[in-house]
Parts: structure tokens; C-alpha cells; sequence
């Protein structure tokens, strides 16, 4: 689901070049809603293990808070990797 | 989920003209399916692990139910980190 094609050529189409950018920036629009639904996807994929044990009768608030920590942790992991790498990267660059 | 219609002809190829709606709507509704097979397949993964212990003879009843709550919870689950990422990417935004 990840790229529309961001260039779009709607040339003898009969599109204004009006037209045609207000399309780009509605695809524009779609592609993040789906870039966001992709990431919920991968979330779920890590804190649906990390936090349901059985599937009860309704998620209980310690479920509930477990999956909202468990999405705000993988982001920081995320980010603190992402932060460290950049820094091993440049030390070795030299 | 609306609309599961395969005939996607081109938004008003007729005419001559793009129909910018149409065709939005068009890519509305694949979007949408492509969501919903996800969903689809990603639940059936994660409660098959959870509720078939070992496979028998036919699903009884027990692993009928389990599916079920397993389904559910699921879609709960999907609401509760959709919520929180999107809070998550609001409070990053405010950052900025």
C-alpha cells in the first residue's frame, strides 16, 4: 500500500493543470491515511503480542494501557535507535 | 466498508474530462478494500495462533468462541493503538 505514483501524468486526459493538482493533493492525502493504517498494522503486529494474553469478554484497562505504552515505547526505540545509528555512522564516516 | 463493486471504470472516460470525484472515489474505495483484506488477514493469523492449540478433527466449539472474543478484542485492540499513535504523532507535531 505504499506509493502512489507521485508524479502523476494526466497529459491528454483533458485535466487543467488545476484539476490535475487538486487530484495530486487528494492522492497526497489518501497515501498518508494509508501510511498511517500500514503503521497501526506493524503496531499491532508487536503489541497485540506484548499484551494480550487471552482474549477476554472486553479489553480491561491494564490491556488497554499496556497497548498504549507498548506503542509509545516501540516509537521511542524506534527513535533512540534511530538517533545511536546516525551517531556510529558518523564516528566511522572519519 | 462500503462498496465492494469490481467494475472500476475510468472516471469520466466518456466525456473526455476527468471527473477528479470519481476517481477519488475510486481509490476511496480500493484503499478500503486493501484495508479490510489486511485486517482480514492479520486477525486470522493472530487468533488462529491464540485459539488452536493443536489442530483436531474439526474447529468445536470452544475454538469457536475463542475466534469470536479473539476477533473482537482484536478490532478493540486496532482502535486503542490507532488512537494512541495518532496522540502520539499530535504531541510530536506540538513539539516542532
Amino acid at each position: 500500500m505504499s506509493d502512489f505514483d507521485s508524479n502523476l501524468d494526466l497529459a491528454g486526459t483533458g485535466a487543467s493543470p488545476a484539476e490535475a493538482a487538486e487530484l495530486q493533493r487528494m492522492l497526497a492525502v489518501e497515501q498518508q491515511k494509508a501510511q498511517f493504517t500500514a503503521q497501526v498494522h506493524n503496531f499491532m503486529d508487536v503489541c497485540w503480542d506484548k499484551c494480550i494474553d487471552r482474549p477476554g469478554n472486553k479489553l480491561d484497562s491494564r490491556t488497554e494501557s499496556c497497548l498504549v505504552s507498548c506503542v509509545d515505547r516501540f516509537i521511542d526505540t524506534t527513535l533512540s535507535i534511530t538517533n545511536r545509528f546516525a551517531q556510529i555512522v558518523q564516528k566511522g564516516a572519519h | 466498508m462500503e462498496g465492494f463493486g469490481s467494475d472500476f471504470s475510468v472516471g469520466g472516460s466518456s466525456a473526455g474530462k476527468v471527473d477528479t470525484g470519481a476517481i477519488m472515489e475510486q481509490v476511496k474505495v480500493q484503499i478500503a478494500v486493501a484495508n479490510a483484506q489486511e485486517l482480514l488477514q492479520r486477525m486470522t493469523d493472530k487468533c488462529f495462533r491464540k485459539c488452536i492449540g493443536k489442530p483436531g478433527g474439526s474447529l468445536d466449539n470452544s475454538e469457536q468462541k475463542c475466534i469470536a472474543m479473539c476477533m473482537d478484542r482484536y478490532m478493540d485492540a486496532w482502535n486503542t493503538v490507532s488512537r494512541a499513535y495518532n496522540s502520539r504523532l499530535q504531541r510530536e507535531r506540538a513539539k516542532m
